[in-house]
């Protein structure tokens, strides 16, 4: 049982700290079509890891053998040296917290509600959540800038504000681990901005480690401390982010033509994607004969 | 409403006043019917009562209105928890096959005349072959639906209604070549009627079975909330999806199994019921499991009551009272309030 006590010390502590992930030789496939091969990666303590690789190259995959979705892979997922194949799934749910991209709701629950499943794993069976649980949940919300949203019901939110309320429900976990699944999908730029703004402060503040899927590759360059480059399943390139996020390797795993340059105001890498008629047009600058 | 989460004393506040609408529809139930019998002459004329009209009250009616809210609370829980289970808002209690595992046993009781003999068999009788179909059909669809280990979602639904088309046209072909007594006595065993010819040993015992399999489920229901995220969100949280998944197959299975071994197939109860709730009490499962067994008990002694006297000395089956009675209203409750009320 979950006493007041022990929720009211972990409400001053906030119970986050970061913990240690490696993932070795991760391999998986879906009904024999391998999706990941041999990927290893690793996440420490205070630091913002990105996942990024075209379409089908196997992010999402990732999340889902990390968070302890999907069973069947081989290699090894160790949470500070634990392998997580040993974790009940409660315990897990302590320690790694998801985003996904979307989440389907299929009852009327209020924003207030769903973040409080996330204080499931720290319930007991039948119990109702105490005063502190209400407290994490809201004080979960009010960080995610969606404390207004608290009597709403969910079905009735728009994309962007249900991302919150299920950013909000990942924080009421107080995860080590935080894995977010390109939470940013749907959202309007200053929404994006603000998510991952909340991301770093928790990284900073609680050395949460977190590991996220982008496609956004100048949401990346902004966020990340390093980045994985994903290609068919395996690690093309891995490293700090302005050494994988170069013209070379977007151009060779993307199979598209890039700019790529310094932004001169915060001095992060940014990647412009080129059309076709762009890329036309810089074909025929380059061989001015005729 | 400016309801934000569900509080332990809104549970017991419902819990009670529930318990209290039963009590007073069992209370009516017992005080209305044939004759000048009431419940009322028991306790307050007790020496005015005749013995046939004590065996009336006490050994007939009593007994059935008792089944008639275990009957229905079963129905209602078995209705909200496969709801859950398949998030999908059309789901009630024979939707999973099991009613048609457990038509094909009664019927084929009746038919064989296997329910009336002495010999081991016919001791069990209509109900005791029912519920072995029951049984019979939850093992049959655990195993076909349970693909490469998993027990999706999907394959379960499918499996349940194709199982169920299966034994519609079982008993179809059983009706074609049986004679026209037992057409008849099949017809309206069919059609669900609650029986008044138990004893309280056996109505004790099936109370005992049901209150413990929605306490089993009750113990659930943080997951069912869960649940209604996907099944990714609710492993996210910590749920074990699989192992709930079976478990709420097999207990919902077991609830409607012992309904329709007992009673036959009454309809809309655990259809309705659940969503009646869910739109006055919200979409918790802590406190939609405790009120619906009690309210759809309290909704099926309504509507047996009904049954029994609309057209007294005859009785209308009492699955066409709750769909005649509850549909009306429930439709109009959609209307007025179902604005936000959205399951999908």
């Amino acid at each position: 049982m979950y006493s007041p006590e022990t929720a009211a010390t972990l409400e001053k502590s906030d119970c986050m700290a970061g913990i240690h992930l490696v993932a070795s030789d991760l391999s998986y496939a879906y009904a024999e079509e391998p999706v990941l091969r041999e990927v290893s990666l690793e996440v420490e303590s205070g630091e913002v890891v990105g996942v990024i690789g075209p379409n089908g190259s196997g992010k999402t995959t990732i999340i889902k053998v990390l968070s302890g979705v999907l069973k069947g892979y081989a290699g090894s997922v160790h949470l500070d040296g634990e392998e997580i194949r040993s974790l009940p799934r409660r315990q897990l749910a302590r320690r790694v917290a998801v985003v996904p991209q979307e989440t389907e709701a299929a009852l009327p629950f209020t924003a207030l509600e769903v973040v409080l499943m996330g204080r499931h794993p720290h319930m007991g069976g039948l119990s109702f959540e105490t005063a502190a649980d209400i407290g994490i949940a809201r004080q979960a919300l009010e960080r995610s800038g969606a404390a207004h949203l608290a009597s709403r019901n969910i079905q009735r939110l728009s994309s962007g504000e249900r991302q919150r309320v299920i950013f909000a429900r990942a924080l009421a976990q107080q995860p080590g681990v935080l894995l977010l699944d390109e939470p940013t999908s749907f959202m309007d730029i200053r929404y994006q901005v603000e998510l991952y703004d909340l991301v770093r402060d928790l990284v900073v503040e609680k050395g949460v480690s977190v590991l996220t899927t982008l496609h956004d590759l100048n949401l990346a360059a902004e966020y990340c401390d390093r980045i994985y480059l994903l290609r068919d399943g395996r690690v093309h390139a891995q490293g700090v982010t302005d050494e994988v996020l170069t013209y070379a390797n977007l151009t060779e795993v993307f199979h598209t033509d890039v700019y790529v340059d310094t932004n001169d105001l915060t001095g992060k890498l940014m990647v412009i994607p080129l059309s076709g008629r762009a890329r036309e047009e810089l074909r025929r600058r380059e061989s001015p004969s005729r | 409403m400016s309801r934000e989460h569900l509080t332990a004393r809104r549970v017991v506040g419902w819990t009670l006043i529930l318990a209290a609408l039963l009590f007073a529809c069992i209370l009516l139930a017992g005080n209305l019917g044939a004759g000048n019998v009431s419940l009322f002459r028991l306790f307050f004329q007790p020496e005015t009562l005749s013995p046939v009209e004590r065996t009336i009250l006490l050994e007939v009616r009593l007994p059935r209105v008792l089944l008639a809210a275990i009957l229905g609370g079963a129905l209602t829980v078995a209705g909200i928890v496969f709801q859950a289970l398949l998030r999908n808002p059309l789901a009630d209690p024979y939707i999973l096959g099991v009613s048609g595992g457990a038509s094909i046993g009664g019927v084929r009781a009746m038919l064989g005349g296997m329910g009336t003999g002495s010999s081991l068999l016919g001791q069990l009788g209509v109900p005791g072959f029912a519920f072995l179909g029951a049984l019979g059909a939850l093992v049959l669809i655990e195993r076909i639906a349970t693909i490469g280990g998993r027990f999706t979602v999907h394959t379960i639904l499918l499996t349940g209604v194709i199982f169920n088309a299966f034994c519609a046209a079982l008993i179809y072909f059983i009706q074609s070549i049986a004679s026209l007594e037992q057409l008849h006595a099949i017809v309206f065993y069919l059609m669900g009627r609650v029986p008044d010819d138990y004893r309280y040993v056996s109505v004790v015992g099936l109370a005992a079975g049901a209150i413990l399999v929605t306490v089993v489920l009750l113990a659930m229901a943080r997951n069912y909330n869960a649940l209604s995220l996907g099944e990714e969100g609710a492993q996210q949280v910590g749920v074990e999806v699989e192992r709930i998944k079976h478990r709420t197959f097999v207990l919902g299975s077991l609830l409607t199994g012992m309904a329709v071994s007992v009673a036959g197939m009454i309809g809309f109860v655990g259809l309705v019921v659940p969503h009646l709730l869910r739109i006055v009490l919200g979409p918790d499962h802590r406190l939609l499991l405790p009120a619906g067994f009690l309210g759809g008990a309290a909704f099926l002694v309504a509507a047996d009551l009904m049954a029994r006297m609309l057209v007294y000395p005859n009785e209308i089956p009492v699955g066409v009272v709750t769909a005649l009675v509850g549909g009306p209203f429930f439709l109009l409750l959609l209307r007025r309030k179902g604005a936000d009320y959205v399951f999908a």
